[in-house]
């Protein structure tokens, strides 16, 4: 048979097979891990990692697959685990002492700026990135972006790093609300 | 029937694909750490050789001989394969997440394993009928996971063997492949 047509049919398969890939990806879409994202949304997202994961998604997927039990939470508290226990249909557990205390108020924390020595360690622990400075230069922490976890409190040579009650609890995601706390930071300053 | 039993048998045991033939040994190696990824790569490849097998049987048959195209049958067969396991991880990830998750990392490999592809050529070469040929695909595959399972906990006993220092890592998992081989060629003289 004449190359030229072999090629022309060989194009066509691949094409119609191409086809085939096109249409069973459109009628098996999958809009990501639904249980997984159910769970992310109760999870306070403050990243912190007390969890023992790396951040709220890989303690969500842990929770989903069966691999983590749902009282490694501090920041959700008892009303998030809570929560997860009638998402999941499980039992209301006790937050797991050995990832930390529930605190009663929300904090922040705060760089007593004059201390500070620009020595950066407490950026790179940041899980939030909520730490602006440089080397040697002094640091502040962006109090909108800031929830709460601690990490940076033993990471500071100085210990110029202190805990204050948050302008608005933590367990408000801050994403969804930025007017929100810009409206009560500014009621605050008055 | 009793034909049937023999190409399973064959395929699985005594022309093994891993061990007495040589293909397919790059997830042999590579995905035969862990007992659990070992038998995840198993089903996948159980699963797409047995379906590649059948699908590529109906495109020799059907398009590649009408049309007198059967030196095409190399690059229609990695097409076969490929759209195979392309199809199937979509419909896996939306049908049954679970086993998505065990599958997951594992499906594309299959694309490249060289298994699938000698099993589609081997079936045209032995001129099989598709019972025949979808028959010995899935030998084929449970051969294969058979002594990825088998290797795979070989292997998790040498992680806390006392090896000599010059052996440790590929070259005693080269060497056990071997010795496997061995112990599979010795089916050889069952049946001729």
């Amino acid at each position: 048979m004449n190359p030229i047509v072999s090629l022309i049919i060989i194009s066509i398969v691949a094409l119609a097979f191409g086809f085939i890939v096109m249409w069973v990806s459109k009628k098996f879409k999958v809009e990501g891990n639904p249980i997984v994202e159910q769970i992310n949304a109760i999870l306070p997202q403050t990243q912190c990692g007390q969890c023992d994961y790396p951040g709220c998604k890989p303690y969500a997927t842990a929770i989903a697959n069966g691999e983590a039990p749902i009282n490694q939470c501090p920041p959700g508290g008892e009303e998030g685990i809570k929560k997860l226990a009638e998402l999941l249909d499980l039992e209301v557990l006790e937050l797991n002492p050995d990832n930390g205390d529930e605190k009663s108020i929300d904090m922040v924390v705060e760089i007593v700026e004059p201390d500070c020595i620009g020595c950066t360690k407490c950026i790179q622990v940041c899980p939030v990135d909520a730490i602006v400075g440089a080397a040697k230069q002094m640091h502040t922490i962006i109090l909108d972006a800031c929830t709460g976890c601690d990490l940076c409190i033993p990471a500071c040579p100085v210990d110029c790093i202190i805990s204050i009650p948050a302008p608005i609890p933590n367990t408000i995601n801050r994403i969804d609300k930025p007017q929100l706390f810009t409206l009560i930071n500014e009621a605050q300053q008055l | 029937m009793s034909g049937l039993f023999f190409i399973f048998i064959s395929a699985v045991f005594i022309n093994n694909f891993v061990l007495v033939k040589f293909l397919g040994l790059c997830p042999f190696m590579g995905v035969s750490g862990k007992y659990q990824s070992a038998i995840g790569m198993g089903l996948a490849t159980t699963f797409v050789l047995t379906l590649s097998s059948i699908i590529s049987y109906f495109v020799h048959t059907y398009l590649l001989v009408p049309l007198e195209l059967e030196y095409l049958k190399t690059l229609s067969f990695i097409l076969v394969i490929a759209i195979t396991v392309q199809v199937t991880e979509l419909i896996l990830h939306k049908t049954s997440p679970l086993l998505y998750q065990v599958l997951g990392l594992f499906l594309p490999l299959i694309t490249t394993n060289c298994a699938v592809l000698g099993v589609a050529l081997l079936n045209i070469q032995q001129q099989n009928n598709l019972i025949q040929s979808a028959v010995f695909g899935f030998g084929a595959s449970v051969g294969f996971t058979l002594v990825l399972v088998l290797f795979s906990a070989i292997r998790e006993r040498l992680e806390s063997a006392d090896i000599p220092e010059s052996f440790k890592g590929t070259p005693i998992a080269l060497i056990t492949a071997g010795i496997m081989s061995i112990a599979f060629m010795g089916f050889g003289g069952m049946a001729r």
